[in-house]
């Protein structure tokens, strides 16, 4: 167990390093040149200089880097004039664009994003599993048919134009709701959750369908099963059986499909944050590419990395506590 | 046959290829539809547009004419019919492209790990689970903003999408080819002296076609949802190029004074994206038959 989680743990930092190792070498070939952008115009040549020693990048590729693992393992000091002032690990450096160290920005932003994935998530485990169970139990067959339909059209349905067609039946046609904008969980949770509701309801539709296919298999196998017709032969009220063991097994490949479920809609949650206009980390990602923020770039990677590998390690774990006779390699 | 009778039977399948088909087909004679239509994607009609509403198009409908089939797009008044036609060579372009190559590398990776030995399966399933582990919209977003803008945007598009998304193609293809090779005849070949590469192609490969074939028929609308995404993001394919997830970024902020600027290029995707779910779903069925649920 321990052995595991070392090398689990080993193997994401080696990952990461990858990561982040890839998008300095991608950047330094690029003849992109940050400093001439932050620069701005009328630039002359001494202060270009200048900006490009504030900024780190007149270094070679490879002394940058050194530079920036050592910041993120033990901190770093910067020039800031004439003084230096020091960014305490793990530091991901300061924004080129707003210059604003790298790590609170991302600190900013999570809170906005977590909201999203985890009402998305809770959304559609709730509709998913609800739509599974009615299906698996093949009471309605339009809602067979539903879950189908959905399932294939999740498929088809970029989350974007999902967001854009909720925004204009419920913003502009109905009125019914606000146009999103973000208010913190804890000034207003109402208010929190009645901006985020068509963000959710966008990202949802298609974890939904996808937990609502899985759902339904679950309970058709489980049902099908010996234990199953035993309980029934004991004359156990059929509520019961449904409720305490044909759910149980249904659900168990959900638990750890949930926590991989929840990193990935962190890390494609850009689109939907883009789409409302939400400044989560995907806002950030998007505004910084656009200014070739390098810092800010390699430190939303990095933490998507982060999230994604945390998320399967969690799942391996959690899969071997629901299901004792997996062993973790 | 009868996978063609099971496909011919198949009525969600055939409607979807029809569509598919239709397309393909417009987006390889989209020149001709535009001059077709007397129109090109760049020309600016400032004429037709409502200055006094911030440009939304005169008339209903987005300004639907008969010189305009479609309308025109709001801010700019080029003609959305052609801009749409042309939008299909980049979304349907794009994504072919990706696919081909990630099934090639798929395949050539995940045969070279079933077949090789345990240390090659081991390293090549290791890097499959890295390129599986990754976080690939933000990773691709990041590679697209630091290429140089003046790279052919669809061609890097269509690599970095594969680069990221080949893992899975890898995956199912080891799986298969493990099995496969444990067959009599793959036995039989290499009793009477076949090379590796000869068993690749000659005895693997015609057993890969039937699962690598479903899979890939999945993986073409995941990459046109992929780009017309990034297209979206704005480091998709560059102005003027028109591009249907560029249209609908646009669109944010139009679609209240001109829905229909929404609903041609989304309507469009969102069809194109239907049909070719539709016609994987159906190849699914038909080369595998125990999976009749819809699909994974």
């Amino acid at each position: 167990m321990i052995g595991y989680l070392v090398r689990r743990v080993g193997g994401a930092v080696l990952v990461l390093f990858g990561l982040s190792l890839l998008l300095y070498g991608l950047f330094y070939l690029a003849p992109s040149d940050p400093a001439i952008l932050t620069c701005g115009k009328g630039c002359t040549p001494e202060r270009l200089a200048e900006v490009r020693h504030a900024l780190g990048v007149d270094d070679p590729v490879a002394t940058q880097y050194a530079h920036f693992v050592r910041g993120l393992v033990a901190g770093r000091d910067y020039p800031a004039g004439p003084a230096t002032r020091h960014c305490p690990a793990p530091c991901l450096g300061y924004s080129f664009e707003t210059d604003q160290p790298v790590t609170r920005l991302l600190l900013d932003r999570l809170p906005v994003s977590a909201s999203l994935a985890l009402g998305a998530e809770v959304l559609a485990l709730t509709a998913g599993i609800g739509a599974g169970v009615l299906s698996g139990l093949r009471r309605y067959r339009w809602l067979d048919r539903i879950v189908n339909g959905l399932v294939l059209a999740g498929y088809a349905v970029p989350v974007f134009l999902v967001g854009l067609l909720l925004l204009l039946l419920f913003c502009v046609q109905l009125q019914w709701l606000p146009f999103p904008s973000y208010v913190p969980l804890t000034t207003d949770p109402l208010a929190w959750a009645r901006n985020l509701l068509l963000p959710w309801v966008a990202l949802a539709v298609i974890q939904t369908a996808a937990y609502a296919r899985l759902t339904r298999a679950g309970i058709q196998e489980t049902l099908a099963e010996d234990h199953i017709r035993t309980a029934r032969a004991y004359g156990l009220p059929e509520r019961r059986i449904i409720w305490r063991r044909a759910l149980r097994g249904a659900l168990l490949p959900l638990v750890t499909l949930t926590a991989i479920d929840l990193a990935a809609i962190m890390t494609s949650a850009v689109l939907t944050e883009t789409m409302f206009g939400l400044p989560g980390v995907g806002q950030l990602l998007v505004g910084a590419v656009n200014q070739i923020d390098l810092p800010v770039v390699v430190g939303v990677t990095l933490l998507a990395g982060l999230l994604i590998v945390a998320a399967n390690t969690v799942a391996d774990l959690l899969y071997r506590a629901v299901d004792p006779r997996v062993e973790l390699r | 046959m009868t996978v063609l009778r099971r496909l011919r039977g198949d009525r969600g399948f055939l409607a979807g290829s029809v569509v598919a088909l239709l397309m393909v087909l417009v987006a390889v004679v989209a020149p001709l539809l535009a001059a077709a239509a007397g129109q090109d994607y760049t020309n600016y009609h400032d004429n037709l547009l409502d200055s006094a509403r911030g440009g939304v198009p005169l008339g209903r409908f987005g300004g639907m004419s008969a010189d305009h089939w479609l309308g025109v797009e709001p801010g700019t008044g080029r003609d959305l019919f052609a801009r749409v036609v042309y939008g299909a060579r980049v979304s349907l372009g794009v994504a072919v492209g990706a696919t081909m190559l990630q099934v090639l590398f798929g395949v050539l990776v995940g045969t070279a790990a079933g077949l090789g030995g345990r240390w090659a399966d081991a390293a090549l399933t290791r890097v499959v689970d890295l390129v599986l582990a990754v976080p690939s919209l933000v990773l691709a977003i990041s590679l697209l903003a630091i290429v140089p803008p003046d790279w052919p945007r669809p061609l890097l598009l269509a690599a970095v999408i594969a680069v990221l998304g080949w893992g899975g193609t890898a995956r199912i293809t080891r799986g298969e080819t493990l099995s496969l090779r444990t067959r009599d005849y793959v036995a039989a070949a290499r009793l009477s002296g076949a090379g590796w590469f000869r068993i690749a192609r000659r005895e693997i490969a015609p057993g890969l076609a039937a699962p690598v074939l479903t899979y890939a028929a999945l993986l073409l609308p995941t990459n046109m949802i992929a780009e017309a995404g990034l297209s979206f993001l704005g480091v998709g394919v560059r102005p003027p190029t028109p591009s249907w997830g560029q249209m609908l970024s646009t669109a944010t902020t139009w679609f209240r004074a001109d829905p229909m600027y929404v609903a041609v290029p989304g309507g469009l995707l969102f069809l194109t994206l239907l049909a070719f779910v539709l016609v994987a779903n159906g190849l699914r069925r038909a080369l595998d038959p125990r999976q009749s649920e819809v699909l994974r």
